[in-house]
Order: C-alpha cells, then structure tokens, then sequence
C-alpha cells in the first residue's frame, strides 16, 4: 500500500501507545537517580537548567515559539480557511548523547544503513539472501513494496536508500533500540537544523557550557550525496528536489533544504522526459536534470508506470530512471527495506551482509507467521503491542496494555485467523528527557530520529538529529497530533580529540 | 530560474498592482459619489464596473445593482476574478509556490494584506469600506517598498515586470472609461461636474497634486489625458509604464544573454508613443488609440509568457 509523504504527526511511534509507569524509565540527565542527581558529564546541563528561573524558562520558551512562527516553520497545510497555522512545540531544555553514546550509536547506524543498501541491491538483483535461505522468500517477493520493474536496475555505485531515518528508542544508560528504519522518504532533518538555530539564538550560554558538535553541514553533505550519485561521475551534475507542491504537510522543509543546498525546487509540471532524458523547464531554455532528491512516494512518481492518475509525477520518469539517464534518491522500491516484516529479519540482514553481530539491536519482534511465536503473543497479549506488517499510522494495531477484556478477545480471533499479517512486541518504557511543562520541569518521554546520508563513498552522519517529546506527562506518543514536541539534539566533542 | 516561478513572480506583480488600482478606484468612486446626487452616484458605479472591465460579470452574478452591492463586488466578491480578496488571494497563492524566490519582506507583506481581507464578509458601511482599502492600500505599499528592498535580479524584475504591464493596462482603461462615460449628454467640457470627474480620475492614479504642479489650476480632460499618456514623471503615465517595461525586459535579456519577441514589442511600442503628442491622438481619435494600446500590451503580455516559457 502506498504510503503518502510521512509527517511527524504519523511517522511516530504510534507503535508503542502503552501505560508505563514512568518511575521505572531512564532518564538522560538524571539517570535512575530520584533525587534529580545529574549522570557523570552531565553537571554543567544540571547546573544551567538550576541557574534559569521559571521566569527566564517562560520567556525563552516563548521566544522560541515566536521565532518558529515567524519564519513560518509550520507543518500544516495553511491557505485553508480553518487551518490555523500550526507549529510543533519545541521545548528549548536539550537532549544530549555524549561523545562515547554517539560513536557506538553512529557505528550501529553505519552499520544497518550499509546492510539496508546491500539487502536493497541483492533482493533487486542476485536474490543471495533467498537463495541462502536467511529469509523466506515469500516474504519478500510476495511483498507489496517489492517493486518488480525495477529489479535488474542497478542505479550508481549500487546505492538505493541515500537518505535514511532510524528511529531510536532507548530504554537504559546503554540501550539504544532501533524501532523503525524509514528508507523511503524520511522527513523531520530540517527541525533538526532549525532546532539548533532556535538554540543558538535563545540559549548561546550552553554552547559555552558544552562542546556542541555543529549539525549545520547536513545540507552540504546531502548536496555532495546526490551529487555522488549522478549517472555520469563529476562535478556538474544537476541536483534538484522534487516537491508534491506547496499543499503538502512537508513543503516547508523541502524549500528550506533546496534553499540551502542552492539546488532547484521542482514540482512535476516543471519537469519534461524526452527520450529518455530528463529536463527541466526554466526561463532560460531547458536544462538536463542529472538527480531527483524526490520528496514524493513511488506511487506518484510516473503516472505512465505506477499509479495513473498521479497529477504530482513526471510522464517518462521511471523510463529515464531505468535508461540510467537520471538518478532517484531514494530509489524506487526501497520501501522493501521498511517492511515490518523485514524488521524483523534486520538483524539476520544485517549480520548476512557485514559478518558481523548487528551493533544496534531491533526491538524485540514475535513474527506471528511462526506457530511458537503466535503461541507467546497469544499468551501474552495484555503485555504486547500487535501491528499489522503493512500497516502504518497505528491502523489495524492493539495495545495490549491499553485494551480491554473484549478488544483482546476480539484481537486473538483476528490473529489466529491471519497470523501472517502480524507481528508482536513488547511495550518498553522509553528514556525521558527534562522537559518545560505547566508544572515545572519535569521528565518526559522522548524518541530518536539521525539522518544517515549514502554516497558513492559511503555512509555519512551528521552528529545530530530530530527528538521528540511526548509532552504529556507518562504519554509515550511523540506524535504532534497527540501534543507531541521537538527538542534540540546535541551531541558532545571528544573531549580527547 | 525555473518558469513556473517566473510565472509566479509576474503574477504576484499582476495582482499585487491590479489589487491596489481597485482599491483606489473604490476610494475615488465613494469621494465622488459624495460631490453628486443618487443618480450620479449610479452612474460612478456604474463607470467603476467598467474600468475593471467587470460590467458584464456584475449583471451574471445575480446582484441587484446598488452602489453597496458594487462596493462589495469590486472589493470582496469571490466569484470577481479582479475582487481585491480575488487578487491578494491569488497573489498569495503565487506567493506562497515562489516562496524561496522571495524575501521574508516581500513575502510577510503580501501575506499581511492577504491576512486583513480574508476574513471580512461584508465590506460595511462607506466609512467601514474606506478603512478597509485605506488598510489595504498601506499593505501594498509596503509590498512596494519590500520590493525596492530585494536583490536587482530575475526575481525582483519579473515581479516589476507585471507591476508595469497590469499598470499601464488600468491607466489605459480608466483614460478610456472616465473619457467617455463621464460626460453625459449636453454637458459641456469644463462644467463643475466635469471638474469633480477629472478630479476624481487622478486621485484613482493618485496625481491630484502632481498634476497641479505640472499643470496648475483645474483638470482641463485635455490635459489629464496628457498628464497620463506622455509625462514619462508620472509613474503611472503609459509612457512610464511602456519605458519601464522596456528596461525591465532589457534587465531580464542582459542576464540571460538573448532577447526575444517581448523585448522587440516593447521597444516598438516605446518608440511610438515617443514619436506623438497629446494632440495628435485627440486628433486620430482617443478611444481607438487607447483601445491600440490595450490590445498591445496585452500582445507584450503573451509574448513575455511565451519568451519565459511560462505561456
């Protein structure tokens, strides 16, 4: 099923609805301590969040909205008359990964996106994987994200998942869990640069305080990226972002990215294929366009190849594409890689493609296709979360710990009827971060999006990322729907380096 | 630059200009209508309908004629492409797909007058509706001053660019409207009714005060007409407009390096209106010189469209 352009108000953590009870949690300032004692290396942040008065905390705070207004850093489609213009709160007390929790967790997410892109190229290409055995192969051949057409087109220096976001989850000092791997078109990065801007301005004392690595190369870095990828090697290549248009939730941030990568922002219209190549309408004549960062699901790419009544797409694409006249990031047909049930083989993947035992664990996963693990989840459903493996936004989901006598009844018929379609987890209790509410400072619930950039030459990561806070005081849902909100994410310098 | 935003942009200049002429069109209309009696007051609604070129579209709409019911349609009308609200809010579309080729400036000015418009339903009263378009005129205005502000490139030109066509275009048809309309039968040129109409014809292009500095004294229509086609020091002048157009085009060429039919239409119609005077075309006739113009500028329209491959 085709999955439209995700928004934070659904690429969350619909997953993990549950009732935690928050004394059990970990918090990233405090630790386990219930005194409010901070972790080792984490005295200066302890000592500049007692040093601001609630007043001082109120009128940043408000700053910070202020400013977010008015550069229209808004997620809602505005124009329509209801729509009020809506801002994701951002709370301006910052998450922080140390050096060391950053070089294991940048490892972990080289690791997994390199495999991610070997998984992608073999199952479009030798099958190895399937015929090794590592998975069922109906799982991914019979998979309605597997994209036939493109298999056998092989893009440049076989990378199809340039730009990924894996979502985090972190339950202890050194527990990192990856929920979600989103390798079509993940969005979010450009709070995780506004963020920063947000905290330069309000809080220019903490940078003091701490050794911030920068995030502000991200653009440049995704800019080399594309560039990498272009069909014929060098440095002239035409990079432009493909937008649905100024009516989409995440337009803002694909202005800001064209903006700040100097790279055109195109909507499909401004686009022609003519034998097989691509071009782009400008008032000075049409111009050869070498790279498509495309912000717009494959579905909608080429009306003439997927979906016909596609109005957002370019007629011809996918013949350029596949002609290896032009390239796409992503790719079409990663989303392969973004199944829930091949999460739940990602460790499997990931240990087939590297040789290595995965560095970053999944999220413990109980495929229900498999009669013991139907038997456990069946056992243990009032404990589990339940989703359906193609499903997203919380549908076709049960929250054991949230439902009732009957909904689990009613699940359980469900389930033994098409346990194929499901798979289980548990329900874990998420770290929380300090955070500004009506009460005071107070933990919260947070999560974990970094954006990992694949090149010709590999896999890059800007120390940095989107985090998001459920602002609701034991809620786990970060969504922004659900008075979910963002915070700035610093990661520290090597003190040594 | 890619021509979709060069569409944008042209049209944000289109109907930022065509917005701020109606609104001032309404202004003059109200402060005639108060020098006359009821059946006069008819007659300058009626004139205001026909400048716009909305006559027609008004009697299809289903209104009943009023001049309430025509202030509401020239400025808050959904249904009136040329509405104030139909121009801000198109400009704002425009505004809003060509939004990394703006300013924070340029862009917060449009959406300010966009903001003070969309949620009016009734224009009110006479007072209600002079505060309304005296809003809106100052929204524009600073529209206007952003775009002094911007970058001297394709983005700022192309915005100028509609400013000047739309402009000369209304300048042309409210010459045109006012000659003809305005002077009822048997009313000799130079009456006091006549003085109040002229009058009200440059506070539309707001050049009361100019034209006595130039001229001095009273409206004479001779003069007006003048004042409005050939003095290349008032703004809103065909001439003006038809020079700005010119340099504009010849920006926009020496960027890009190549000229085409736009810059040849222009330059063409430049040099005519140079080589004549105000007697001269009384001479040949007015109407059909102001309805030569109309039509030219409208061929300059299309051929800019075509030249940046927006048409």
């Amino acid at each position: 099923m085709p999955r439209r352009e995700i928004d934070l108000a659904e690429a969350g953590l619909s997953g993990i609805v549950g009732r935690m009870a928050k004394a059990t949690a970990f918090d990233e300032l405090w630790g386990a301590s219930r005194d409010r004692t901070p972790r080792a290396d984490f005295e200066p942040v302890a000592a500049w969040l007692a040093d601001l008065t609630p007043a001082e905390l109120v009128r940043r705070q408000q700053a910070a909205e202020a400013a977010f207004r008015s550069l229209g850093i808004t997620f809602a489609v505005y124009g329509d008359e209801e729509a009020a213009e809506r801002i994701i709160p951002f709370d301006i007390i910052p998450r922080i990964f140390t050096a060391r929790e950053w070089a294991s967790l940048s490892a972990g997410l080289e690791q997994r996106v390199h495999a991610i892109n070997l998984f992608i190229d073999d199952v479009y290409g030798a099958r190895k994987i399937l015929a090794d055995g590592v998975l069922p192969a109906d799982i991914v051949l019979g998979n309605a994200q597997y994209c036939i057409p493109v298999a056998g087109a092989r893009p440049p220096h076989g990378v199809y998942a340039h730009i990924c976001g894996i979502d985090l989850v972190r339950t202890g000092p050194d527990e990192f869990w990856v929920l979600e791997d989103n390798v079509r078109t993940p969005s979010g990065v450009s709070y995780m640069l506004e963020n920063r801007e947000a905290m330069l301005r309000l809080c220019p004392e903490l940078f003091d305080a701490l050794p911030v690595v920068p995030v502000d190369s991200y653009p440049e870095l995704l800019r080399d990226t594309l560039q990498s990828v272009a069909p014929k090697p060098g440095s002239g290549a035409c990079c432009v972002l493909l937008t649905p248009g100024h009516y989409n939730s995440a337009f803002y941030e694909h202005g800001f990215l064209a903006d700040n990568m100097g790279i055109e922002l195109v909507e499909g219209s401004d686009l022609e294929v003519d034998d097989d190549v691509v071009w782009m309408r400008t008032i000075g004549g049409r111009v050869r366009v070498d790279v498509i960062y495309r912000r717009i699901d494959d579905a909608y790419l080429d009306p003439l190849f997927f979906r016909p009544d596609s109005a957002l797409g370019v007629p011809g694409l996918m013949a350029a594409y596949l002609a290896g006249n032009v390239s796409l990031a992503n790719a079409p047909g990663t989303g392969i890689a973004d199944d829930k049930a091949i999460y739940s083989y990602m460790p499997e993947i990931v240990r087939y493609y590297t040789g290595d035992a995965p560095k970053l664990p999944n999220v413990e996963t109980w495929r229900c296709r498999e009669p013991e693990a139907l038997k456990y989840v069946l056992d243990n459903l009032d404990t589990l979360v339940v989703k359906l493996v193609d499903g997203s936004g919380g549908y076709g989901m049960l929250v054991g710990p949230a439902a009732t006598r009957e909904e689990l009844a009613e699940f359980r018929a469900v389930l033994k009827a098409a346990p194929a379609s499901y798979i289980a987890q548990p329900t874990l209790a998420l770290s929380t971060v300090p955070t500004f509410t009506e009460a005071g400072i107070a933990p919260r619930h947070v999560d974990f999006r970094p954006f990992v950039l694949t090149g010709a030459d590999g896999v890059k990561i800007v120390p940095g990322g989107l985090t998001r806070v459920a602002l609701r005081e034991g809620s786990l849902v970060v969504n922004s729907s659900q008075g979910g909100g963002t915070k700035d994410s610093f990661v520290l310098a090597d003190p040594e380096s | 630059m890619l021509s979709r935003t060069a569409a944008n942009l042209y049209w944000i200049g289109r109907h930022m200009e065509r917005a701020e002429f109606t609104a001032r069109l309404v202004e003059a209309t109200i402060r005639l209508t108060a020098l006359g009696d009821h059946a006069e007051g008819d007659q300058a609604w009626k004139s205001a309908l026909s400048v716009v070129g909305a006559g027609r579209a008004f009697r299809a709409s289903g209104d009943s004629f009023s001049a309430a019911s025509v202030r509401r349609y020239l400025t808050l009308a959904e249904g009136n492409p040329s509405s104030i609200r139909s121009c801000l809010t198109t400009a704002r579309d425009n505004a809003r797909a060509a939004r990394t080729a703006l300013t924070v400036e340029v862009w917060e000015a449009i959406n300010r007058a966009w903001l003070l418009i969309r949620d009016r339903t009734k224009p009110g009263g006479v007072p209600a509706t002079l505060n309304l378009v005296e809003g809106l005129r100052a929204e524009i205005r600073g529209f206007e001053g952003a775009l002094t502000r911007m970058l001297r490139s394709e983005g700022n030109w192309l915005m100028s660019l509609g400013s000047v066509i739309e402009r000369g275009d209304n300048t042309a048809r409210l010459l045109d409207v006012k000659y003809y309309l305005l002077l009822p039968p048997g009313q000799t040129v130079g009456g006091a009714l006549d003085r109040d109409q002229w009058s009200t014809l440059l506070q539309i292009v707001s050049a009361r005060t100019a034209y006595r500095h130039i001229y001095g004294g009273a409206p004479r229509p001779w003069r007006v007409a003048d004042f409005l086609i050939f003095r290349g020091e008032m703004p809103r002048s065909l001439v003006a407009s038809a020079d700005e157009a010119v340099t504009l085009l010849s920006a926009l060429a020496a960027r890009s390096g190549r000229q085409g039919q736009a810059d040849r239409l222009a330059r063409k119609r430049l040099d005519r209106i140079q080589a004549i005077d105000i007697s001269k075309v009384v001479q040949d006739g007015l109407h059909e010189w102001l309805h030569a113009y109309i039509r030219e500028n409208a061929a300059i329209d299309q051929a800019i469209a075509r030249q940046f491959r927006f048409g």
